[in-house]
């Protein structure tokens, strides 16, 4: 029998930070698989953020930096535009990105960054136990909005439709990582990306739809149930951009 | 014919790989890892058709696949 | 060498370059938009970058980036862009990336005066952000002293890897003055070796990791051990003050940046009255020369005059900590953006010697 499927040589050898069943996990793996297969292990920049996604510091068996809460796109700015050679993969959680960071995202994607951005979207502060983000449905439950999110705090905000008003910017999808299927989809979306900025083609923005069972106090089976019956219904999973037109 | 290997130091039992399997041939075992969690396994008899969506799902890369 | 007449902050930023900067990040405010104006002009020149950043904190983390890359690299900004800036000077500090940064002081508090001013001589030297870090503060008196701090603060910055801090007031940026610009340095990138690689993960030497990524307590501990040591070497090696006519001072001004050079002025018009007046002059406020004020005689000093353009006075307490009142200290200063003349200093001396023979 011949192994079709094994653990990517770009992860570390040991277990992820996440929680059982968060699709945190499932994305490091996805993209650690593609920096075998373009075999870029030696020259790619992790550039994390504050939050979850910093615990791919445990997974990544790359060059790492974990950057300022939300300023993941400028640190990024700061080495691509020094050391271009670089694959540089800008990891960045909602709270992250479309809060406290919103307009270093916003600006990296307006100037045309030659990065690949991938946007890890589970609608609810993570690390620090599950206060509401930008991207929290109406009505779903955080521990500051412990009745459900209400219009008092603004709606959810979508990102992929927000970057799509720039010109700027070359590839923008939003994916979603609740089935095979979707997750082969995610990988294939992030592997254009990549190429994008291995090509010099410019910004590149992959919103990965995902959850947290801790958080959404629920188990992971019931998380990916929840996915499928709510948030993908706010959030539409498809290509917003592609190759820098409309 | 296939089958699928568990790196049971990996697996933290979340049940995704179950929940993606089209031919129902995992699930929760009795063996527990030195993390504490029940680790997933092959039932006895059952046949993999070696497809790697069970892999593809598994958060920890803790599934390898041989077809 | 032939003199260049040239504006204060023009001039610095020609330092940076002959310096080695090949990077510059930062945004606009007043009084040092001409940093930025130069280096985007300038930078692409010698096959450097230069970026407008949509922040001071957007610009503080390119800085970061580029730092990690191994580029030497500015930011500048005034005193309220510091302090937005203060979350990534303090990871730069923490992380030991070198970079200088450029602090055209203005009035404050808040959003102050856009007049030059040294209001920020706390922030600048007791950290300005958060976990008590320490990093080199040089004070240039003058537009070639600025050009000749901020061409050797690139060197000290690799020497300690570390963020370095060139504080200086509205009115050096401002001034134009005659300088001598120092020869271009050949300026490469170097990914320079990090703690957490060379010590954490040595069986991967070729993976570079910042060490905001220590995740081990012990691990973490040791290097802010590290950290501590090199804070001490910087105080030990980099205590750098003018002392002028102080042989047999019986006054003397304790003053930094412009307020040293009305300072001096007044030293020589009080001597040319037969008072004896001296000034000491730090040239970095961080480390301070406590050594300069500590060996004062309090047999021969009758009064030490801490001058600052700032109400209140911020650098007493470093002149208070050399001097353990073992000499009566009197702080003088004006805020705001106005400024005090040498005639200004004159009479507070004069004033002081009369006060002290009642």
């Amino acid at each position: 029998m011949e192994k079709i499927y094994s653990r990517p040589k770009a992860l570390q050898n040991r277990a992820t930070g996440y929680c059982p069943g968060c699709l945190h996990g499932t994305t490091v793996k996805i993209i650690a698989e593609l920096i075998d297969e373009f075999g870029i292990q030696d020259s790619t920049v992790a550039v994390l953020p504050i939050g979850c996604s910093a615990l791919d510091c445990w997974s990544f068996e790359t060059d790492m930096i974990i950057s300022l809460h939300g300023r993941a796109p400028a640190t990024a700015t700061g080495i691509k535009r020094n050391a271009p050679e670089k694959t540089v993969i800008v990891i960045q959680g909602d709270g992250d990105l479309a809060s406290i960071g919103l307009a270093e995202i916003m600006h990296a994607a307006n100037r045309g960054e030659n990065l690949t951005v991938i946007f890890m979207n589970n609608g609810i502060f993570g690390m620090t136990g599950g206060q509401m983000a930008p991207t929290t449905l109406i009505g779903q439950k955080a521990t500051t909005a412990q009745g459900g999110r209400t219009e008092a705090h603004g709606y959810p905000m979508h990102m992929c439709e927000i970057l799509n008003e720039l010109k700027a910017p070359y590839y923008i999808q939003r994916c979603a990582m609740d089935s095979p299927a979707h997750v082969r989809e995610a990988k294939k979306a992030i592997r254009k990306g990549l190429e994008n900025q291995m090509n010099g083609k410019g910004f590149s923005f992959i919103e990965l739809m995902s959850n947290c069972p801790t958080n959404w106090s629920m188990s992971a089976e019931k998380s990916i149930e929840y996915m499928r019956e709510y948030t993908l219904k706010e959030f539409q999973i498809g290509v917003y951009r592609d190759g820098g037109e409309k | 014919m296939a089958k699928v290997e568990i790196r049971s130091e990996f697996c933290k039992s979340c049940k995704l790989c179950i929940m993606a399997c089209p031919k129902d041939v995992l699930a929760v075992g009795s063996k527990v890892n030195a993390a504490g969690y029940e680790v997933v396994e092959m039932k006895e008899g059952a046949e993999c058709i070696g497809c790697a969506s069970c892999a593809v799902m598994c958060p920890e890369a803790a599934i390898e696949v041989y077809k | 060498m032939s003199k260049l007449f040239i504006k204060g902050n023009e001039a610095i930023a020609e330092a940076a370059v002959r310096g080695g900067c090949r990077f510059f990040a930062g945004y606009p405010i007043t009084p040092q938009n001409e940093i930025p104006e130069y280096m985007s002009r300038r930078l692409p020149e010698v096959g450097g970058v230069f970026v407008q950043g949509e922040s001071e904190l957007a610009s503080i983390n390119m800085i970061y980036g580029a730092a990690y890359a191994g580029v030497s690299s500015l930011t500048s900004s005034s005193g309220p862009g510091l302090s937005l800036m203060a979350e990534g000077i303090s990871s730069l500090a923490a992380s030991g990336f070198p970079a200088v940064l450029v602090n055209m002081m203005r009035g404050g508090p808040g959003t102050g005066a856009i007049q030059g001013a040294q209001m920020d001589y706390m922030q600048a030297t007791r950290g300005g952000g958060h976990g008590g870090y320490r990093m080199p503060v040089l004070a240039p008196g003058s537009v070639q002293e600025a050009v000749d701090l901020v061409y050797e603060a690139f060197d000290i910055a690799w020497k300690y890897m570390t963020p370095v801090l060139v504080v200086a007031d509205g009115y050096i940026g401002s001034v134009m003055e005659a300088v001598e610009l120092p020869p271009m340095k050949e300026s490469k990138r170097k990914e320079f070796p990090l703690y957490t690689t060379v010590h954490l993960n040595p069986e991967n030497p070729h993976r570079r990791s910042s060490c905001t990524m220590i995740t081990n307590e012990v691990d973490h501990e040791e290097w802010n051990k590290v950290q501590a040591a090199k804070y001490e070497k910087m105080a030990e090696e980099l205590v750098r003050c003018e002392e002028f006519m102080m042989e047999d001072a019986e006054y003397v001004m304790v003053a930094y940046g412009t307020s040293a050079r009305v300072a001096r002025n007044a030293v020589i018009s009080l001597r040319e009255q037969g008072i004896k007046a001296g000034l000491i002059r730090p040239i970095l406020i961080w480390p301070y020369p406590y050594e300069a004020l500590r060996k004062l005689d309090p047999a021969k000093v009758k009064n030490i005059f801490c001058l600052e353009l700032s109400i209140p006075a911020q650098m007493v307490e470093d002149v208070r900590f050399g001097v353990y009142d073992r000499i009566p200290v009197t702080t003088y200063g004006r805020s705001a953006g106005l400024t005090f003349s040498e005639e200004d200093v004159e009479e507070l001396v004069k004033k002081t010697i009369e006060g002290g023979e009642k």
